[in-house]
């Protein structure tokens, strides 16, 4: 048993790609959340549902709409092709762009939810002891939204780390650039390598029992819900 | 217009449309002291807390000029944001930062002041509110009376134009209240920031007030001192079996003995239990109005021992078949009676007659 060359690239790719991701995810979701959580808008029903659209879609619906956008033709691959890019489709970046669009759910929803639970009052009181918005948002909204970052990290990591349709149409198969562990594992039972899949197969099982286990326990310990949907 | 630059002056006019399906407004137009605690007095829902997060800037769609001791807070050009106006407002819960410490909760607002506090100030307000020992510790290792404790001092320390305690007292139980009550009253003895201060505790509002606002679905029905709300017996407050006024009176004789100070007031004089006051000291004395009888001759023969000589100033017959509210003039001051109309009758009580006013029972409040 071990894992050959290949398989390493792949996790280590994989790794890669749920890190660069979570981060992003993280800053891009929270002032998302945050209006989210604080807006009385007309908006608000809209934007949750189109956030939440990857939830529903299958992957590959997704993934062919992104791969037209990224691509030659589309409106953001003509962008990055005349800013001298190339496209991005077929690439790590497009991958990680995707990747962006996929698990955004994963990382709003707890956030989203753990905004709301801090009710309007602490910022009130922040407000009458002369913090400013920004500061209100950095001082009290942000520390005690903690346990609801921890989260969205750890779902929004775990979530890029499973995925496989969406990776499948815009990311493709390039070893070293966008063969991550579930296309790998693909790879492996087309080639009826039983063996080598099945191990990767098992340090996935491992590695998401883990993550949810963490998230659960730390539920338990804020007493909060923090996950509202199917977990 | 505006008296001098030391009031308070506020018009509000603030409708809100939820609160289940029942649209509520609320229409003010006061002018409070620049100094002292203004109690608003109200049943819930009558508003107060709406006027208070007025003031505070809270309510973003209210229409209100508000202007505190000559600066304009809001007016219909301007309206200063809450974190720009020096406001200190304590809530109901206490609201602290969970994820602070005590002391660094009490801090967060001096940190955000154009000058810091004073390190003098500072250790005047948490000896003011006894949290010396409280700093390390955690808002979820404090009892209910002192995380209130800590919200009064984390107020208190941006050195406030106005204070704006919203039922302060409300959240704890009665052993927490006693232990509270005193720390407002050296508040205000020692600070000269102006308090208003939303209760709808007759106990609080007799202990601690100077002004006494009373609202009544959201419009004001009485605004004036203390003594002068609280002795007029037109006001349609109905305080019940709390009908009843306050007099601030000097102590002048320690009876040892008997374990009674006698207490003087311009109108004449009041023996109180010795609660330990000293000689030549103001203390506030409750007298309420079913403690109250009248008399035409002086009784010696009678368990009473505060006996006033005073004139009826008017008599209120609207509340109650067989009762009826008699105030009456001593010196400066006032005294409501509550007496049943037979006796009112057969005493021939009219306003202008002089009576005696036996006075059953007294409670000191400070």
């Amino acid at each position: 048993m071990g894992f050959s060359e290949a398989d390493v690239t792949a996790i280590l790719l994989t790794l890669r790609l749920a890190t660069t991701v979570t981060l992003l995810l993280l800053l891009i979701g929270a002032p998302i959340a945050w209006w989210l959580a604080r807006t009385d808008s007309r908006l608000k029903g809209p934007i949750s549902a189109l956030i939440a659209l990857p939830l529903v879609l299958p992957p590959t619906v997704l993934g062919f709409y992104l791969l037209l956008a990224l691509g030659p033709n589309g409106p953001i691959g003509q962008i990055t092709q005349s800013l001298g890019l190339g496209t991005l489709a077929f690439s790590y970046s497009g991958l990680v762009i995707g990747s962006i669009f996929y698990s955004l759910p994963f990382v709003v929803q707890p956030l989203q939810n753990a905004f709301e639970a801090i009710g309007d009052r602490p910022l009130e009181v922040a407000a009458t002891l002369g913090a400013g918005p920004l500061d209100r948002f950095f001082s009290v909204a942000l520390p005690m939204a903690r346990p609801g970052f921890f989260t969205a990290a750890v779902l929004g990591f775990a979530h890029t780390v499973g995925e496989f349709g969406v990776v499948l149409m815009i990311g493709g198969n390039i070893p070293g650039e966008t063969r991550v562990v579930s296309v790998q594992i693909y790879d492996h039972v087309e080639a009826l390598a039983y063996d080598q899949a099945n191990q990767l197969a098992l340090l996935m099982i491992v590695f998401s029992f883990l993550v949810l286990l963490s998230v659960y326990g730390l539920q338990k310990k804020s007493h909060r819900q923090i996950l509202r949907f199917g977990l | 217009m505006n008296m001098g630059n030391s009031t308070i002056d506020l018009q509000i006019n603030h409708q809100l449309s939820e609160r289940g399906g029942r649209s509520f407004s609320l229409n003010v137009d006061l002018q409070l002291p620049g100094q002292g605690i203004t109690a608003v007095f109200g049943a819930s829902g009558s508003g107060k807390t709406t006027l208070l997060r007025c003031l505070a800037g809270l309510e973003s769609d209210a229409t209100a000029q508000i202007s505190v001791k000559g600066s304009a807070w809001q007016s219909d050009q301007v309206s200063v944001p809450t974190h720009k106006r020096r406001v200190g407002y304590v809530f109901q819960e206490s609201s602290l930062f969970p994820h602070l410490s005590v002391e660094k909760n009490i801090l967060y607002g001096s940190q955000r002041a154009p000058t810091p506090i004073e390190s003098n100030n500072y250790q005047h307000i948490i000896d003011l509110m006894g949290l010396k020992q409280l700093l390390d510790q955690y808002p979820d290792q404090l009892s209910g009376g002192e995380r209130q404790r800590v919200a009064i001092a984390r107020a208190l320390v941006i050195d406030p134009e106005l204070l704006l305690m919203d039922e302060p007292l409300a959240s704890l139980d009665v052993k927490r209240k006693q232990e509270i009550l005193p720390y407002l009253e050296s508040m205000h003895a020692s600070l000269d920031v102006p308090i208003i201060y939303v209760t709808h505790s007759v106990d609080e509002v007799a202990r601690l007030a100077d002004h006494l606002v009373v609202l009544e679905e959201g419009a004001v029905i009485a605004s004036g001192s203390l003594a002068d709300v609280l002795s007029n017996i037109e006001l349609p407050i109905q305080l019940g079996e709390d009908t009843g006024v306050v007099i601030e009176a000097t102590v002048v004789e320690r009876d040892a003995e008997w374990h009674l100070l006698r207490t003087e007031f311009d109108g004449g004089e009041l023996w109180v239990r010795d609660g330990g006051d000293a000689l030549g000291s103001n203390i506030r004395i409750r007298v309420l109005a079913r403690d109250v009888s009248l008399t035409l001759n002086p009784h010696t023969d009678s368990s009473i021992i505060n006996r006033v000589w005073t004139r009826v100033d008017n008599i209120q017959e609207r509340n109650d078949p067989s009762m009826l509210l008699v105030s009456l003039i001593a010196g400066d001051k006032k005294i409501i009676a509550r007496l049943s109309r037979r006796s009112a009758h057969q005493l021939g009580i009219t306003i202008g007659k002089e009576v005696w006013a036996q006075i059953k029972g007294v409670a000191i409040l400070r």
